[in-house]
């Protein structure tokens, strides 16, 4: 399903130019359908939800940088291919994403000071899938999700919810991984197990060209998405900066997967024009020429521009920038506000059943803290430990 | 040559001496075992250009290029299996694991193939790898990135376990740990990486398999490991100031453990405390409690005790300095110890 230009190499899906202008070819003219059946308010949709990501990253940063956060994860940049494929999926899809995918958790109904309660220490998840759209939890052991994904797509093949031919009942799954994850074998063995059983499973490789400091060469000779073809899985590298591209292309995969058609794989192409997180430099590795190309195709701008050309408003996007401004300050008060955790959470759900052990420890660290009177180390404030 | 050492003071015959993170004195271990042997490489992710997360291989690609300061692939097992593969064909490899709580991806390739290979070949093949682990916790880090996870590895047969816990140690221990023919899993206390210690660049010390005294005292015995030796001493200060004369030992090797000091200080206090941010339960720390029970029961005047991590997860950073064992949960022991 590649669509390979005469040398070999494939060629990005792309439906919107870098410029804002409607793109041609065939696969584009292909595709076409699925953009022309959303209205404007989903293409507004689209557009808000890469813009609040954007607030949220900068908020985020910033609440880092003032010690708020125990760490920032940037995904600025990558918002084109996140909202795309969020906008893709269907209510009664999984998700289950890696640790980046701010934007694909915000289009489905979690929190962002949820996510942030994570990155500030206060707890190890921040919500409850099942109440979240089926937003599971961010795995930071890099790749180990995309088993978890496949199990949970085999699981729905053997439940019968899935290949029934009606789009909007059937169930599928997405998982996402990047480009340094394609090089743990945890991301192999679950393309193996897709295919042999025939997952209904979308894979979603967002290659932002960096894990840290090592660039994609050094994960892979061959372009990403000709790995999936080894597998036996069809798969699609597209402009992951080209939202509508992203979008398109992982609604014909994953109603593919759905109805039958077993896993597919796509390979969108994008930047983290940030850092890898806020405890890393950037500087020390990667020449700013590249970066500035990447600046340069930004997907927010991108859709801006073919929004603009396609009749939409200034109204629009001033109010959303209100919108932004006030979210983003809504966020870091919300997340300033959050209690820190007691330490019952330590100990409440190591098991589902009652456990001896940690029983009797709970109760010794109580006994211990109330030892020390009023000046427990539990109420010795923060800042003066 | 990048940030070379620049030792205070060097004469013919006297000690030279200079001052260094932990984190930079295993730069400066690494960079000597580089220079001395060019069968040793170094393999990671991000420690080429970047020089590692934490900075511990710093300049070290520069100087010794590509082809022996080995960005790799991100893949743990694929780290150490191909270090298997590198050893096999006479290379020394060291292995960087990122953190504590990245090591499991390359477990299998740890316990079961490089820790048995000299075993099968009945020693027709030696493994001299080292993979060195950043790990414990104080830094305030999300999941996965504060775990001690060493007690995995000292149950293991065929690897050798250590922990440095100050820099002339850490500077000493990475070339020893390099220039052994067996598997030696090397754990960084990571937060001990920027305060400064004294390095004697020219006499190393007591070998890397023995355990030492840091501090003489006659009542109670407390032994730990990496970061856990500065709250031991911390601790040993305030019970000093309380009138309770107390012993550190570093354990400094976790397999093999080296019981001799151990048993000497216990004989001496008839007290022994045990302290490991780890979790408690099947620990280094268990190990150590029923072997000095077995040894020196005559010489005990109370049960051996453990101060240990929790046996739960490692909780979120908000609630580390709960989760972690500080002198005041060390002193509650030797209240407990002293007692009998």
């Amino acid at each position: 399903m590649s669509h390979d230009d005469p040398t070999g190499a494939p060629v990005p899906v792309q439906l919107i130019t870098p410029s804002g202008e409607v793109a041609r070819s065939e696969a584009a003219d292909e595709l076409r359908p699925f953009v022309d059946a959303l209205g404007d308010d989903q293409l507004r949709a689209m557009h808000r939800d890469m813009v609040l990501t954007r607030r949220f990253d900068r908020e985020s940063a910033a609440l880092a940088r003032q010690g708020q956060l125990a760490l920032w994860v940037p995904s600025h940049g990558q918002e084109g291919a996140q909202v795309g494929v969020a906008h893709a999926t269907r209510p009664q899809d999984h998700v289950f994403p890696s640790y980046r995918e701010h934007a694909v958790a915000l289009s489905r109904g979690v929190d962002p000071v949820d996510v942030l309660r994570l990155l500030r220490g206060h707890t190890h998840g921040g919500w409850d899938p099942a109440e979240h759209e089926n937003f599971h939890l961010y795995t930071l052991v890099i790749g180990s999700q995309t088993l978890h994904a496949t199990g949970y797509a085999m699981g729905l093949t053997l439940k019968g919810v899935t290949g029934t031919g009606d789009v909007d009942v059937d169930q599928a799954v997405v998982s996402f991984f990047g480009d340094g994850a394609t090089s743990q074998g945890d991301v192999s063995e679950a393309l193996v197990f897709a295919a042999s059983f025939e997952a209904p499973e979308l894979f979603f490789l967002q290659n932002n060209h960096w894990a840290i400091s090592v660039p994609v060469a050094r994960q892979s000779r061959t372009p990403l998405v000709a790995r999936a073809g080894g597998f036996g899985v069809p798969g699609t590298q597209i402009d992951g900066n080209d939202v509508l591209a992203s979008y398109a292309v992982s609604r014909r995969d994953l109603d593919a997967a759905r109805t039958g058609g077993g896993p597919r794989f796509i390979e969108a192409l994008t930047y983290r024009i940030g850092a890898h997180t806020s405890s890393d430099d950037p500087t020390r590795y990667r020449e700013d020429a590249e970066l500035q190309g990447w600046i340069a195709r930004d997907p927010i701008t991108r859709f801006e521009a073919f929004l603009r050309a396609r009749g939409e408003a200034d109204a629009f996007f001033t109010d959303l920038e209100a919108e932004a401004a006030d979210f983003g300050s809504d966020l870091r008060s919300r997340l300033l506000a959050d209690p820190a955790p007691g330490a019952a959470l330590m100990f409440d759900h190591v098991y589902s059943e009652p456990h001896p052990v940690v029983a009797e420890q709970k109760a010794w660290l109580a006994s211990y803290e109330a030892g020390f009177g009023d000046l427990g180390p539990a109420d010795v404030p923060e800042g003066a430990r | 040559m990048t940030d070379a050492v620049t030792p205070d003071a060097t004469t013919a015959s006297g000690p030279a001496t200079t001052t260094l993170g932990l984190g930079k004195a295993i730069n400066e271990g690494l960079r000597k075992a580089m220079t001395d042997d060019p069968r040793v490489l170094l393999m990671g992710e991000d420690i080429g250009p970047l020089g590692g997360v934490f900075r511990v291989t710093d300049g070290l690609h520069a100087e010794f290029g590509a082809q022996r300061v080995i960005d790799t692939p991100l893949a743990e097992s694929g780290i150490v299996g191909t270090a298997i593969g590198l050893a096999m064909g006479g290379f020394r490899p060291v292995c960087e694991i990122q953190f504590d709580g990245f090591i499991f991806p390359g477990f299998d390739q740890i316990t079961s193939q490089l820790a048995k290979l000299t075993n099968r070949h009945e020693g027709a093949l030696s493994m001299p790898v080292v993979i060195r682990v950043p790990y414990g916790g104080h830094i305030g880090a999300v999941e996965h990135h504060q775990e001690s996870p060493e007690a995995y590895f000292a149950h293991t047969a065929g690897l050798r376990v250590v922990s440095p816990s100050t820099p002339h140690d850490a500077y000493w221990m990475i070339q020893e740990a390099i220039a052994s023919d067996d598997p030696v899993m090397f754990f960084e206390p990571k937060s001990r990486y920027w305060p400064k210690g004294e390095v004697d660049l020219a006499q190393p010390g007591v070998p890397l398999h023995a355990s030492r005294v840091v501090r003489t005292g006659t009542e109670v015995t407390l032994l730990g490991h990496g970061a856990m030796v500065t709250v031991l001493l911390q601790a040993a200060e305030i019970a000093a100031a309380e009138g309770v004369s107390v012993e550190v030992l570093d354990l400094r090797s976790l397999s093999p453990v080296d019981y001799g000091p151990i048993l000497e200080s216990v004989r001496k206090t008839g007290r022994l405390v045990v302290a490991q941010e780890a979790p408690g339960s099947v620990s280094v720390g268990s190990e150590i409690a029923a072997t000095v029970a077995e040894k020196a029961f005559y010489s005990l005047e109370a049960p051996v005790l453990r101060v240990s991590g929790f046996d739960v997860p490692f909780p979120p950073a908000k609630l580390e300095t709960q989760y972690l064992p500080d002198a005041d949960r060390v002193l509650e022991a030797v209240d407990r110890a002293l007692a009998y």
